[in-house]
């Protein structure tokens, strides 16, 4: 290749797979964002009236929905970073040369299906399944007591499920604290838990945000969890926006429910990305 | 009497100390392997019941050992046609995926061009997008265009969302990647197709199995944007799914169960190649 057309190579190694990006993500998101501005039906056809006051009119009627998903992945945010913090700091520090091996042990359960372990958890809190079942023969529980089909299944699924995306960013970012800073802390009399809280604790704050993200948005967007262990009371906006779509074939307010949840999402990520500049965004 | 009471409340403190101490020692690494407990309970869960020989549909209590349902799971075309539909899809999947994430990590990684942050920001939105929204938008693309959903369209949206998992492996392999090696292999005369071929691709291999394996463990697990785009083909996890309503047989565990142990190998074989690279590196730069 002569050279002054060298500046062509990168292009070359991105067209394809940028194009693939373009044509099967960005551009359906547009034409999602069309879809909720048409008015029709499946019989007679669907045509572009820019109808903005669809997005108020659903908002307003799936507020709970939206409202109970917000709520259960804070809840579920906050939980996977209390079990995930202490997990990814003792690997980080004290994974000596099991490090690589702990990591894997994190991982290794996700490589059974997102379903069949969901599925599991169904059995695991039945009502008189393998836990529950003894807790009541042996009389400590209530015969009535349930957790299936309750909000604490539902959260406890989803920690469950996204528990990795918490402890992995929390890990890379844990794992660059360089512990002679520790050491010069308490070497000046901070204590322990001092020089936690003013060293590691501030230094491994971009682990905190990457993995908060990783954990919160696909909470908020699940629809599995609540199906399967959940009940009519726990139904998240995700159930909707899947109902509407493929048993209602409610096309625009479906569209227009997930437009509004991608725009939420796509707002966290440019502030994240704002936080930390796109190149770390991929690394 | 006083001179040991005094040793002793001097001795004390200390020795109180040393065990609050030992206690948070022990705190943290009791705490994690509780945790990892926890993560593995669901699997142990789904291993054991896939020897269980339930009485009804229903398989949720324990009623006996019994090996039959790894036999009896062949001879069930319902479990084990969606399966090849699966391996079907993740083998095409993974293929087409890997390479083209390969040559976007490779020109993130080695080049400097306009748009690199439209692109990095392009590779990351999908991996922090709900799937229901990937899955949704596909479903408008698709009904809107007109194009019927099967196979093909479970693999575009496949490849679409696994594109970006393979950019951010296979760049963090390549990122520590030595060009003085490929420099050398070209001062010897090596021209640039040899020197890949040669140099350059043994070395990010790892890399790019890893993300393969990575690709391929998505791609066979995914449900959320699959239910939106199969249309009237179903995969395994669909099909789970669907008869989940009705009661879970055995056999879903069984194969659940067989995934794992074949994951399980493949993440054997890719630490046997990882190991033999890093100890195949100096060998090669001493040549």
């Amino acid at each position: 290749m002569p050279r002054h057309w060298r500046w062509l190579v990168p292009y070359l190694f991105l067209i394809p797979g940028g194009l693939w990006l373009l044509a099967f993500f960005v551009v359906p998101m547009l034409v999602m964002a069309s879809v909720s501005l048409q008015e029709g039906s499946l019989g007679t056809g669907y045509s572009l009236t820019w109808n903005f006051g669809i997005y108020p009119e659903t908002i307003q009627h799936w507020a709970p929905q939206f409202a109970r998903s917000l709520w259960y992945s804070l809840v579920v945010t906050a939980l996977t970073l209390a079990i995930g913090y202490p997990m990814a700091y003792t690997i980080a520090f004290r994974g000596g040369r099991y490090k690589n091996m702990l990591l894997l042990l994190v991982i290794l359960p996700f490589f059974t299906a997102y379903i069949i372990r969901t599925l599991s958890w169904k059995l695991i809190l039945a009502d008189n399944g393998v836990v529950l079942g003894a807790l009541k023969d042996g009389g400590i529980l209530d015969a009535g007591f349930r957790l299936i089909a309750t909000p604490v299944a539902v959260i406890s699924g989803l920690t469950y499920n996204f528990l990795p995306f918490m402890v992995l960013p929390l890990y890379v970012a844990l794992e660059k604290v360089d512990p002679k800073l520790v050491e010069a802390a308490t070497d000046l009399y901070a204590s322990r838990l001092h020089a936690f809280l003013r060293v590691t604790l501030p230094l491994s704050m971009p682990g905190v945000f990457a993995g908060s993200l990783l954990t919160f948005i696909p909470s908020i967007g699940d629809f599995i969890n609540s199906e399967i262990l959940g009940s009519r009371d726990t139904t998240m906006i995700g159930q909707i926006i899947q109902r509407l779509f493929l048993n209602n074939n409610a096309y625009p307010e479906a569209a227009a429910l997930g437009f509004t949840l991608m725009a939420a999402v796509l707002a966290m990520i440019f502030v994240y990305a704002r936080a930390v500049g796109a190149d770390e965004l991929t690394r | 009497m006083t001179a040991p009471a005094i040793a002793i409340s001097g001795a004390m403190p200390e020795r109180r100390r040393s065990t609050g101490a030992r206690l948070s020692a022990l705190i943290l690494p009791v705490f994690t392997g509780l945790a990892v407990v926890y993560l593995f309970l669901p699997i142990a869960v789904m291993i054991a019941f896939s020897f269980n020989d339930p009485a009804g549909r229903q398989n949720i209590t324990w009623q006996g050992f019994t090996l039959g349902n790894y036999v009896d799971v062949w001879g069930r075309p319902d479990v084990t046609g969606p399966m090849v539909t699966s391996l079907i899809v993740a083998v095409a999947a993974t293929l087409i995926s890997t390479v083209l994430g390969t040559l976007i990590g490779m020109a993130l990684t080695r080049y400097d061009f306009r748009g690199r942050n439209g692109l990095n920001l392009l590779i990351f939105v999908p991996m922090a997008t709900p799937e229901i929204i990937m899955g949704a938008s596909l479903l408008s693309l698709f009904v809107t265009v007109g194009i019927q959903r099967g196979l093909l369209t479970i693999v575009i949206a496949h490849v679409m969302f696994n594109i970006s998992y393979v950019v951010v492996t296979v760049r963090a392999r390549i990122s520590g990647f030595n060009r003085s090696l490929e420099e050398a292999a070209m001062d010897l005369g090596a021209d640039e197709w040899q020197t890949f071929r040669r140099v350059t691709f043994p070395l990010i291999f790892p890399g790019i199995l890893a993300a393969a394996l990575l690709a391929f463990a998505l791609s066979i697990d995914d449900y959320v944007i699959t239910l939106f785009v199969a249309g009237r083909d179903i995969t395994f996890p669909l099909w789970v799914f669907g008869v989940s309503r009705l009661g879970v047989p055995p056999e879903v565990n069984v194969l659940g169960t067989l995934i794992f142990v074949i994951a399980l190998l493949f993440i054997g074989v890719q630490i046997w190649a990882q190991r033999r690279q890093i100890m195949a590196a100096p060998t090669r730069l001493d040549r």
